[in-house]
């Protein structure tokens, strides 16, 4: 049997979450496998000439549909499963909109999902950490089953660009609800490197102390061009905002260099920042676990070293 | 009567190191510390304070898996739930099965409102409250933060990648907790004696008529790959330099 993978695109309405590209590499480890990439959204146009470029994608399926302006799941999930008919598998990005939407639809399709794909085995055969990434499990599924699953996004590289797939507008016969109603959202604009994306990552713990005192990671994070991320403590006491935490229940990332700053490594923090290329530690106690996973690491004050490390870099 | 519905799930606590067995065939947990999976406690503490702000008559917790979560059932009392509903299962409980199981339980109780955890931090699905939603037909605000009650409608703030989300949802529905939705409290000595005469039911998978089924082989556990350990620097200037080095700076 063919394999035939159904990504759900995660966008903003303007532009493509980079996540889905990393759903199309994921796709593409399946050996054989033909990957179309479903757009919904109010407008779909310039999101899947976008989709289209994703090199590996065969075909991208739009759904317009007004009701899609905002990515509800309990909206798009009849969208989905109305299309999900001819293809062996429905990924979405591990992201907070594929968590929450892809199990609705494996629901619907009456089927098991697999979370957090690090890797596709063969068409049936997964590899996904549990337990905050304390141990990997390798999962299989009869063939002929449909399987719904969420990639990993820190485990893939984006698919490049240079493909051009065929965009076609598919019609869709789904009952959508009403009782689920997009109300707001509250995005801090920033000039920053997205903490998903970014290839250099500045994070702070509690040891910073106020979220004045948190401005001066910003500071430094400016002068590498780097994101700025936060342990869950620093978010708990309000010296960062929610979606800077990174970890087993935030962001999971995998940048060429994170910077932990007054950061212990409990293993909830560490499950987040695995994949990072260099691990630094700043840590005042030699003996914090964080330093069982750096590269490098400066046992002192952060209060002393970091406005240094500024300095000298600004120099540099 | 106006209930709320709440997922106690009993997994490894969170502060024990997990070690894979050496065959591979799971994770070591005999001898293990077991605890409520964190978010249910989060779960259960908002339908607490549902109940005591007058917006809930009954909280009743429910639990399926084998008979030793049964403690965990009686924790979930001492801190306040009314009742527990105990569905045993021996074996792997999938999430769609948990999901089947509970709306077998949402049918019986009628809930204004079912409360879940984001995630069990075992398996670290985070599947179960959307797949309930979604075979209920109900609405989903995932990852609340913030839960506001009013005129049968629920307005969660949820946690998201971009930031923070409000939805307004028609009740009754499915709600899963994010970390910061409140500070679970402590159970008291005696809340735990009162604990042991709540009501607990014991019913089987098959009573309720959900079958056990079970799609994804587990095949085989390993520990990840260990990071090799790093050197250590004296101070911000060798830091720059062996930055420079590694092409960093
Ligand atoms: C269910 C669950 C999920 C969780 N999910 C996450 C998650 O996703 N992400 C996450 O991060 N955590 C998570 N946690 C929390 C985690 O267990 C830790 O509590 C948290 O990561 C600790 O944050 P921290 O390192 O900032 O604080 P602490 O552990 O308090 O560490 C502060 C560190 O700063 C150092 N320090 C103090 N002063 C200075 C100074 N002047 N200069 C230099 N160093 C200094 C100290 O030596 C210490 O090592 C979770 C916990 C649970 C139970
Ligand atoms: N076997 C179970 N019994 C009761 N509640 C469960 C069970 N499995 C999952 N849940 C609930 O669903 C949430 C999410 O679990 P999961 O989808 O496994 O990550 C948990 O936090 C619990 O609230």
């Amino acid at each position: 049997m063919s394999t035939k993978v159904l990504i759900v695109a995660e966008h903003d309405g303007a532009k493509l979450n980079p996540s889905t590209a990393k759903c199309v590499t994921c796709a593409r480890g399946i050996t054989g496998a033909e990957i179309t990439v479903v757009v919904c959204a109010a407008d779909a146009s310039a999101l899947a000439s976008q989709a289209a470029q994703l090199a590996g994608v065969t075909k991208v399926l739009t759904v317009e549909n007004p009701a899609n302006a905002h990515a509800l799941a309990a909206v798009l999930a009849p969208q989905i499963v109305a299309l999900a008919g001819p293809f062996t598998h429905v990924f979405g990005p591990s992201t907070t909109f594929g968590k929450d939407l892809m199990p609705r639809i494996a629901a619907l399709l009456d089927t098991a999902q697999v979370s957090d794909i690090m890797a596709a085995e063969s068409p049936t055969r997964f590899r996904r950490p549990i337990y905050a990434g304390n141990a990997i499990l390798t999962v299989e599924i009869d063939a002929g089953t449909k399987i719904v699953g969420t990639v990993r996004t820190a485990s893939f590289e984006s698919a490049a660009n240079g493909g051009s797939a065929a965009i076609e507008k598919a019609s869709v016969t789904a009952d959508l609800p009403t009782h689920t109603r997009f109300v707001s959202v509250s995005a801090a604009k920033s000039d920053r490197p997205d903490l998903q994306t970014a290839s250099r990552v500045i994070s702070g713990g509690r040891a910073l102390g106020s979220a004045d005192a948190f401005k001066i990671l910003y500071s430094l994070a400016d002068k590498l061009g780097a994101a700025v991320g936060a342990s869950r403590a620093a978010v708990d006491a309000g010296y960062a905002p929610n979606e800077l935490q990174v970890g087993q229940t935030g962001k999971i990332i995998a940048p060429e260099l994170y910077v932990a700053i007054g950061i212990s490594g409990a293993i909830q923090h560490l499950t987040g920042i695995k994949d990072a290329r260099t691990i630094v530690a700043i840590n005042k106690d030699g003996e914090a676990p964080i330093f069982e996973v750096a590269d490098l690491g400066l046992v002192g004050d952060l209060f002393q070293i970091v406005p240094e490390l500024e300095k000298l870099i600004a120099a540099r | 009567m106006k209930r709320i519905l709440v997922g106690i799930k009993r997994v490894v606590d969170y502060n024990v190191r997990i070690r894979v067995k050496p065959d591979g065939s799971g994770v070591i947990t005999d001898g293990v510390k077991m605890s409520i999976n964190p978010f249910d406690e989060i779960a259960l503490e908002e339908a607490l304070r549902i109940k005591e702000r007058g917006g809930a008559e009954e909280v009743v917790v429910v639990t399926v898996g084998p008979a030793d979560c049964q403690p965990q059932l009686r924790t979930a009392l001492a801190m306040g739930a009314d009742r527990a509903l105990h569905v045993q299962a021996d074996g792997v409980v999938e999430p769609l099965v948990a999901a089947r199981a509970i709306l077998k339980l949402v049918e019986r109780e009628e809930p204004l409102m079912v409360i879940l955890g984001k995630q069990a931090i075992d398996d670290d699905n985070s599947q179960t409250g959307q797949m309930l939603a979604a075979l209920w037909n109900r609405p989903q605000a995932t990852f609340a933060s913030k839960v506001e009650l009013a005129d049968g409608k629920a307005r969660v703030t949820r946690e998201v990648d971009a930031g923070l989300e409000t939805l307004e949802v028609d009740l009754p529905a499915v709600i899963t907790t994010d970390l910061r939705l409140n500070e679970p409290r402590y159970v008291k000595l005696p809340d735990i004696m009162k604990a042991k005469k709540k009501p607990l039911e014991t019913l089987t998978l098959s009573a309720i008529g959900v079958e056990q089924k079970q799609r994804l082989k587990l095949v085989k556990f390993e520990p990840p790959p260990q990071r090799q350990k790093g050197i250590r620097v004296k101070d911000a200037a060798e830091l720059v330099e062996a930055l420079k080095k590694k092409g960093l700076l």
